[in-house]
């Protein structure tokens, strides 16, 4: 009897080794923490929402995975948010920094410590981490540029809106102007500022057709941008605006483009969703599988008719 | 000489120095540039101003009578996105003429409700304004940001955009809306027993008690007052917009409200302002605003330019002395 049971739990020990898949086992107490800029614009809007996507997809997939998922409102917060996540015990870190500079100590010190860290969209000032995720902000300006000259045939009067004024926006609109100086003939009339916000969008645009009599095309930067520029436009009645191009893929421009709206034909995405292919990265690092190393480049594509249907997604926040 | 001086001055009291800066800045730019001068982008710069412009007719009686509120922005989100929910969870067969009235009713309920909580935490509560719109600030952005989902809510009613997009006698609708409120505030404030008591709760808390003013209901209702102000002006924003955003619909409105009030000739401590001089504040922020896209001064250097016409502005009304 006593032999039997013994053979008995020995054949369920063997069946539970080789049936419980590496999925829940070896992931089992792991914790891995997600730090995020809070929603200040659209675009960090979609990125909270990949990163609660993430969190809920991964720890659904990943029985016993843990995943911690904070947002900060400025670089100094985020410092407090990444050291209350050690003192939980991360064993993988995703960071989407705020600024590059203020947050390299910090993640330096985490990486000494041995904990994998995933650095996405920004880099930080020294390259202390597994992976970098970026996203590509001059290829974003440039092939922003490329997509409006071809619209206009090269010739014309372009009017262009900065974001908010920081890095990722100087990257864009340099290579942006960078690429559109090679077409002789396009004159570039205004670059206003536009913060990322609908409702400056809207001010600038109003401004700007007052201001001149005649514009070709508008590269707002943003889709958020774009839609507040477009009802200015729309509004004014006038009719020599070819193309208006935003950037980012938000749900509501991505819709325009599946309706054919003859100014919105397309626009350059910068997803959103670059956190959430850091954070399966992450998971990667913490199961011991192949996780890639170096940086992974998301790149910036062109999204018009042909494949906007395959970007639409209703449930998105952006 | 110095009978110039003092007719000058003479002068300047009269009008309200902040007419004068603004008659001094409307000259500036009309004379510096050709595309300011034109009526489409006057009516542009009235449009333009108008949604932080009626917000800070609200917040001229919370200055007046000694305090402050720094949540208006925030609360101003937040009324839009609770209208905008309100408007998606009718059902899709009522008239637009119904989503209207209701958007309406839930953007002035909810800043009204806002409003209160920020007059019973500085009444009830007894805590200094600067802290209690400070966490209410923080709160209403918040709790905006997880009922949207941190992204930006569509209204698909015609009705509202027609309205908030529209214009009567060419003058837009959200214009018309700013300049009937400052009217009927401006009655308030220097007619009604209301409007003095709010002055003088203002000038001194202490005294008016002695009084029998019960300075704690005047405080309470200017914050009132604001947070339907800031429902009202959400509402507009939604008609012009069609959407709202949760993460910056409304972001640093306090500012250019407290600015514009500031500007108007009020007084930080309280006791002295009027919905006029507030009027003339709204403007000059609007035409600073304008002009520097319209010059095409240097996008980093714009926050420069607005702030020194901020000081300037109250440096020449101050006492109402020219020198």
């Amino acid at each position: 009897m006593k032999k039997a049971i013994v053979m008995f739990s020995a054949a369920l020990a063997a069946v539970f080794a080789t049936v419980t898949p590496s999925v829940a086992q070896d992931l089992a107490g792991k914790k891995i923490g997600i730090s995020i800029p809070s929603a200040d614009h659209g675009w960090t809007g979609g990125v909270v929402f990949w990163a609660n996507k993430a969190k809920k997809d991964l720890e659904a997939k990943h029985k016993g995975l843990k995943v911690l998922l904070s947002s900060a409102k400025d670089s100094a917060d985020q410092v407090s948010n990444i050291e209350n996540m050690m003192a939980q015990g991360v064993d993988a870190l995703v960071v989407l920094p705020h600024e590059p500079a203020p947050l390299t100590p910090i993640c330096r010190k985490i990486a000494k410590k041995g904990v994998k860290l995933v650095v996405v969209d920004r880099g930080l000032v020294e390259s202390v981490q597994n992976l970098l995720v970026a996203g590509d902000n001059p290829g974003f300006g440039r092939v922003s540029a490329e997509q409006l000259a071809k619209a206009i045939d090269g010739k014309g009067k372009v009017v262009l809106m900065q974001g908010v004024l920081c890095q990722v926006n100087t990257d864009r609109v340099e290579a942006f102007k960078k690429a559109l100086a090679s077409y002789p003939e396009i004159e570039l009339l205004e670059e206003g500022i536009s913060n990322w916000s609908t409702e400056q969008g809207l001010k600038l645009m109003e401004n700007y057709l007052q201001k001149h009599d005649h514009i070709d095309a508008v590269w707002a930067g943003d889709d958020d941008v774009l839609l507040g520029a477009l009802k200015a436009y729309r509004e004014s009645k006038r009719n020599d605006v070819k193309i208006m191009l935003g950037g980012g893929g938000s749900k509501a421009v991505i819709k325009k483009i599946i309706d054919k709206d003859p100014l919105v034909t397309q626009t350059v995405t910068y997803p959103p969703k670059m956190i959430y292919i850091a954070a399966e990265e992450a998971v990667a690092y913490v199961s011991g599988g192949d996780a890639a190393t170096g940086t992974k480049v998301v790149p910036a594509e062109v999204i018009d008719i042909t494949n906007a249907a395959e970007n639409y997604f209703p449930d998105s926040a952006y | 000489m110095t009978d110039l001086k003092k007719r000058c001055n003479a002068a300047i009291n009269r009008v309200g120095g902040s007419y004068l800066a603004l008659a001094v800045l409307l000259a500036v730019c009309a004379v510096s540039n050709e595309t300011f001068r034109s009526p489409g982008n006057l009516l542009n710069i009235l449009r333009q101003c108008s949604y932080s412009g009626i917000i800070s007719l609200g917040m001229t009686f919370v200055i007046v009578s000694g305090g402050i509120d720094l949540s208006v922005g925030s609360l101003f989100s937040f009324c839009g996105v609770v209208t905008a929910i309100a408007l998606r969870a009718l059902p899709p067969e009522l008239s637009p003429i119904t989503g209207f009235a209701v958007a309406i009713v839930v953007a002035a309920l909810t800043g009204l409700a806002g409003g209160t909580a920020n007059g019973l935490l500085v009444v009830a509560g007894r805590l200094p304004p600067f802290i209690a719109t400070l966490g209410t600030l923080s709160i209403f952005r918040s709790v905006s940001l997880y009922l949207a989902d941190s992204g930006t809510l569509m209204t698909e009613n015609v009705l509202i955009e027609d309205f908030g997009g529209g214009a009567f006698l060419a003058i837009p609708a959200p214009v018309w809306v700013m300049l009937t409120i400052a009217a009927v505030f401006e009655c308030i404030l220097s007619l009604t027993r209301f409007g003095r008591y709010t002055l003088a709760v203002g000038a001194s808390e202490r005294v008016s008690l002695f009084a029998g003013i019960r300075a704690a209901r005047i405080k309470l209702s200017s914050y009132v007052i604001t947070g339907f102000c800031a429902g009202i002006s959400s509402f507009l924003f939604l008609g012009r917009l069609g959407s709202i955003s949760s993460s910056n619909a409304g972001s640093q409105y306090e500012l250019d409200a407290i600015a514009a009030v500031i500007i108007g000739g009020a007084s930080m401590s309280g006791g002295r302002g009027t919905l006029r001089g507030t009027l003339a504040g709204v403007l000059i922020l609007g035409i600073v605003s304008n002009i520097l896209d319209l010059w095409g001064i240097n996008v980093s250097l714009q926050g420069m330019v607005k702030g020194l016409v901020i000081i300037i502005s109250v440096l020449i009304q101050r006492k109402g002395k020219i020198i």
